[in-house]
């Protein structure tokens, strides 16, 4: 099951997502992105039922674009989110929905303000401070109640984002053994190395 | 274990026995052991006492049936589960955390559970899984530790009772026992931790946790633990651990115990309920930071908002 986190710091957030592939007990891909760029300033981390997760992603990520086309101006985080949770409820009420959990990262340019959502498939949308889905939770929840700060800079923000992977490595049965970060501020979005 | 095939044969010892019971018209169970003995009972109807067990051909699959929560939601008795517990060994000792909170289902029955068992002033057995599996048995494994004292003029080692307890738990293995349990103390090898399950499975290590709140509890004691913790960051790291589970699990709660072991035997710190330290912390303890334990509260005030300078709060 994949794992991502995802938390906010002073200025910026950062969302980390493992980089595995799995189909039952064999690893396929070690090197997949599961981290869309929505937009300039938007992050989202998608996991869960495989084949749901990559056709949902790449459903909003073109609608995203869409709404930046016509508008000359990329939804801010919050209203993408919002979206973003109401297609992912009207899906549950379909015939066959998506089974895709969700962190959504973004920098809000005009109020300078970071966000974090976290949304599970079930539509259920919450904004946190840090979030976390897969085993990954279970481990580094307790552990960010404990060690984060939401005045973080972005080198002790990573140094805790550490923590929740050397953690998750420490104690769950499979590890994955690489994560794809990214972090999206005021500057826009980047990759990082952790 | 007794043949369950005597119980319905008409022709073993067992047999006689059931009649003299009917005869007497008490309903208690007793074993075959007592057959051709008075030693010290009596009379024919009195003895070894024995286990009421279900009276179908397999008690243990009966049980199974109607206690396993996971394929069967709906089953008829629920067993009580859902636990933190910790214990950790380091420069000064070990120190022994648990939550309070028994659950029968999604039911909180009790939330003043005493989950750490004294077995005698050097050992301290924790209680995960079913809470009457554990107080019975390591109740039991107290009175063994004490025979042990009292035949070898020596207390027993923590590895000895541990070993005592995985040894009694295996021989009941596939019959519905469920604990998950360290036993820890201090014997002339210095402090110890033993970690004794149900399945059998027995591990010496420093550091444990154990229960449904577990994954939460080392997220919280695996980044703050180190060999050279005094005793006060010790006692403050398994209090702020119990209460990471307390705050993250359902069916962890309600209070926090905490004792240390030291060469003279554990001593009980205290007991702090998870919601004050959660909003207060735990008052005027060495090695607390001050201030609630609690997200909200510790990062009150505290804004991720970075407005360029001379602009105003957006």
């Amino acid at each position: 099951m994949d794992i991502s986190f995802a938390l906010v710091g002073k200025g910026y957030v950062i969302v980390a997502s493992d980089t595995t592939a799995a189909r039952s007990i064999v690893k396929m891909k070690v090197d997949e992105d599961k981290i869309k760029v929505l937009s300039p300033h938007l992050l989202m981390a998608y996991s869960g039922e495989p084949g749901d997760t990559v056709q949902f992603a790449e459903y909003i990520e073109r609608n995203i674009r869409l709404y930046t086309i016509r508008n000359t101006h990329a939804l801010r985080p919050p209203s993408a989110a919002s979206w973003i949770r109401r297609t992912l409820a009207d899906s549950l009420r379909s015939r066959r929905p998506y089974a895709v959990n969700l962190l959504i990262g973004g920098y809000d340019t005009s109020t300078h303000t970071p966000h974090l959502y976290w949304v599970d498939y079930l539509g259920t949308m919450s904004e946190v401070p840090f979030g976390a889905h897969g085993y990954g939770a279970y481990f580094g929840l307790s552990l960010l109640d404990r060690y984060h700060d939401p005045e973080a800079p972005l080198e002790e923000g990573l140094a805790t984002l550490r923590r929740c992977l050397d953690e998750v490595a420490k104690r769950l049965v499979v590890t994955p053994e690489k994560y794809k970060v990214k972090v999206v501020d005021k500057d826009g979005v980047r990759e990082v190395e952790i | 274990m007794n043949s369950f095939l005597t119980r319905y044969s008409s022709t073993a010892p067992e047999a006689d026995i059931r009649k003299a019971k009917e005869l007497y018209g008490e309903d208690e169970d007793f074993s075959e052991v007592m057959w051709g003995s008075t030693g010290g009972f009596g009379n024919l109807a009195s003895g070894v006492p024995m286990f009421k067990l279900p009276s179908v051909q397999d008690p243990a699959s009966f049980l199974r049936m109607h206690t396993d929560d996971h394929a069967d939601p709906s089953c008829r008795i629920k067993i009580k589960h859902g636990t933190t517990t910790l214990a950790f060994r380091f420069q000064g000792g070990v120190i022994v955390a648990v939550d309070s909170r028994a659950t029968a289902g999604s039911y909180v029955a009790s939330g003043t559970v005493k989950k750490v068992i004294e077995i005698n002033p050097y050992l301290l057995g924790t209680m995960a899984g079913g809470a009457a599996d554990c107080q019975y048995w390591e109740t039991y494994l107290g009175i063994q530790c004490r025979l042990h004292e009292l035949r070898n003029r020596e207390r027993i080692s923590v590895a000895a009772a541990s070993k005592y307890l995985s040894n009694l738990v295996y021989s009941y293995k596939g019959m519905g026992l469920s604990m998950g349990t360290m036993i820890c103390g201090w014997d002339k090898t210095g402090p110890a931790i033993f970690y004794v399950d149900s399945d059998g499975t027995r591990l010496k290590g420093d550091l444990f946790s154990v229960g449904s709140g577990s994954t939460f509890a080392y997220g919280v004691l695996d980044q703050g633990y180190r060999w050279d913790l005094t005793d006060e960051e010790a006692q403050e790291l398994g209090r702020r651990s119990i209460y990471a589970a307390g705050h993250r699990d359902a069916f962890s709660g309600n209070t926090v115990n905490l004792y240390h072991v030291k060469q003279d035997g554990w001593k009980f710190i205290g007991n702090y309920d998870v919601s004050e330290l959660h909003y207060n912390g735990p008052g005027d303890v060495p090695g607390a930071p001050g201030g609630g334990y609690g997200y909200d509260i510790r990062v009150a005030g505290r804004t991720s908002a970075n407005p360029p300078e001379g602009e105003g709060q957006a």
